[in-house]
């Protein structure tokens, strides 16, 4: 299925703090664990990653830093810092908010159920 | 869209493919080397993965690029969250690893020592009792290009390493023109002393010409290279000299407020120190940006050949509708000669930007008409001076002028010619670059010849 694109954009900063919350990590294993964690159903075009980190540092929510893969090429890694930390507490909360009010309305109304929608195209 | 597997043979490799790819990627203005790195970091990631699901090399790296998303999205992305590399930046402190990093370290260190020397010598004089001050002045004058360009020049030797020869022809000319300045016993505020302050800079810009060239004075693209480095250091100690202004005013004011008179420091140091070390650092400057920021002379040029052209039409018609004829009165020759140096600027920076293979165009008659209407204008000039040139005598003033004049007239005539000939196809663009280039050293040596000869033979009045 696909996602709206500005969900995704909106999602995409907490699930990067969320998933460097949970240890040190890099471009590619991020994309990885995102796509665990959608189990597949969140696909983002891998490029479109890095400007997102690049804001995120730059906004002092984590920091890069260099270093070396298993192999031996360079490698930047992330980490969240404190400030991030508490951006990840505040945008963790809000989108409870949201989620919260949705559930409450979900049983309330009858809604199409998914094979009504048309199949929308899907990414590469 | 992205081809990989173009250009170069030796793509079929992954790591020919690869290499491709990141070429392709670094022409991207928003996306920088770092950032470079870390896409290629994500590629091979993924391509390893898909490698190790079953896709041969040439699938994985095909599949693993799809994946990396449209390249002008991601650029757009990266522009957007990176607006500031839209606009050339100038990074003295170089992160491309093309050039070392020690290599930036020490030439930034060679050239603030430099500067500092270039502020302090100019203070040196004082310890054998002359003084920054209205009665020194004239000494300071005469011989500034003694203090700096010497330095300017060393920067140029130790940067381009130039053989011993060289850098002893050019201690050699420097030496001479100390040895002059020392033998000379000039006459406070006479015409001798005037012109030598104007004219002993541009006959020692020569050797710094020389030493910018770098072993490439002989050809013909050396030399223009100079000529834009002239253009780009007179535009930058402009600015400098325009920061300097300012900060002299914030000095003074601030100093003022704690009822302190910070004018002497002002003008007996920051003053001249600062106006002589700027050349060093704008030269610097110059140097390390050339290939980062658009030049600014021919940008200038274009603005203002138009401009120049359309007053010296609109001047002469003046001149034939009302019949008055040019005024001469002392100074005339050198309102003139001022003319035709500004339009053999015009000239020069709009050869300097333009490419040879272009065909004529619009620009280019524009050249031609200011060429032309400022050749009509200095031969009307030139004929009333002609005409009562006994009259008024020969002082040093005005042979002076008069040489310069028949210098500049020289390069002007023929390169109107070279200019028509081209715009009729008879001759290359070519030609008229190489005149301007090969003309270079006449400037310098009639001012050589102004410093060196007319004090003896105006009995150094």
């Amino acid at each position: 299925m696909d996602i709206n694109k500005d969900l995704v954009a909106a999602s995409a900063a907490p699930l990067v703090l969320a998933i460097l919350a949970e240890g040190d990590s890099y471009g590619y294993a991020i994309l990885k664990r995102v796509s665990e964690l959608s189990g597949g159903e969140l696909q983002w075009t891998d490029g479109m990653l890095y400007p997102v980190l690049h804001r995120l540092e730059r906004q002092g929510h984590i920091k890069g830093k260099w270093g070396a893969s298993e192999t031996g090429r360079k490698r930047k890694y992330y980490h969240v810092t404190a400030r991030g930390r508490g951006q990840l507490a505040e945008q963790c909360q809000q989108w409870r908010m949201v989620d919260a009010a949705l559930r409450n309305i979900w049983p309330a109304i009858s809604l199409p159920t998914r094979s009504a929608f048309s199949p929308l195209p899907s990414h590469a | 869209m992205l081809k990989p597997t173009t250009e170069a043979g030796s793509s079929d490799s992954l790591e020919g493919q690869i290499e491709q790819w990141r070429i392709y990627l670094r022409r991207r203005q928003a996306i920088v080397p770092v950032d470079v790195e870390e896409l290629e970091d994500h590629l091979r990631g993924e391509v390893a993965a898909l490698r190790g699901a079953g896709l041969s090399e040439d699938e994985a790296f095909l599949v693993a690029v799809k994946r990396m998303g449209a390249l002008d999205a991601i650029s757009n992305e990266f522009a957007r969250e990176h607006s500031e590399r839209l606009w050339k930046q100038l990074v003295i402190a170089s992160t491309d690893t093309a050039q070392p990093v020690d290599k930036v370290r020490t030439e930034t260190i060679i050239v603030f020592a430099l500067a500092m020397v270039a502020a302090l010598a100019v203070k040196v004089p004082e310890l054998f009792g002359l003084e920054w001050a209205a009665r020194d002045m004239p000494f300071y004058m005469r011989n500034f290009s003694l203090f700096v360009f010497p330095l300017l020049t060393g920067y140029f030797v130790w940067k381009r390493r130039l053989s011993k020869r060289t850098w002893a022809w050019l201690a050699l000319a420097f030496a001479a023109a100390v040895v002059l300045a020392k033998v000379y016993t000039i006459e406070t505020r006479s015409d001798t002393e005037t012109l030598t302050a104007l004219h002993l800079p541009i006959a020692l810009w020569l050797p710094v010409g020389i030493a910018y060239a770098g072993g490439r004075w002989g050809e013909s693209a050396g030399r223009m290279d100079f000529v834009r480095f002239s253009g780009e250091l007179f535009i930058y100690y402009a600015l400098i000299a325009l920061g300097g202004g300012v900060l002299i005013a914030f000095t003074m004011g601030m100093f003022k407020a704690i009822a302190i008179d910070a004018e002497p420091v002002v003008q007996d140091w920051l003053l001249p120190c600062g106006m002589l070390g700027a050349v060093i650092v704008g030269s610097w400057l110059v140097e390390a940006k050339q290939s980062v920021i658009e030049n600014m002379a021919p940008v200038l040029t274009r603005l203002f050949t138009p401009l120049f052209a359309l007053t010296l039409v609109a001047f002469l018609g003046t001149m034939v509708w009302t019949g008055r004829g040019i005024d001469i009165e002392r100074n005339a020759l050198i309102a003139f000669d001022l003319l035709l140096v500004l339009v053999l600027g015009l000239l020069l920076y709009s050869i300097s930007a333009r490419d040879p293979q272009a065909r004529p165009g619009a620009f280019d008659l524009l050249l031609v008409l200011l060429l032309v209407s400022a050749l009509v204008a200095d031969a009307f000039a030139l004929a009333a001076i002609g005409a009562r040139i006994s009259e008024f005598g020969f002082t040093p003033n005005r042979v002076a002028a008069l040489g310069e004049n028949v210098v500049l007239l020289g390069n002007l005539g023929w390169s109107t010619v070279l200019y028509v000939r081209f715009l009729r196809g008879r001759g290359p663009f070519a030609s008229l670059e190489r005149w301007q280039t090969a003309y270079l050293p006449a400037y310098s040596v009639w001012a050589a010849i102004v410093v060196v000869g007319f004090p003896p033979v105006f009995g150094f009045d």
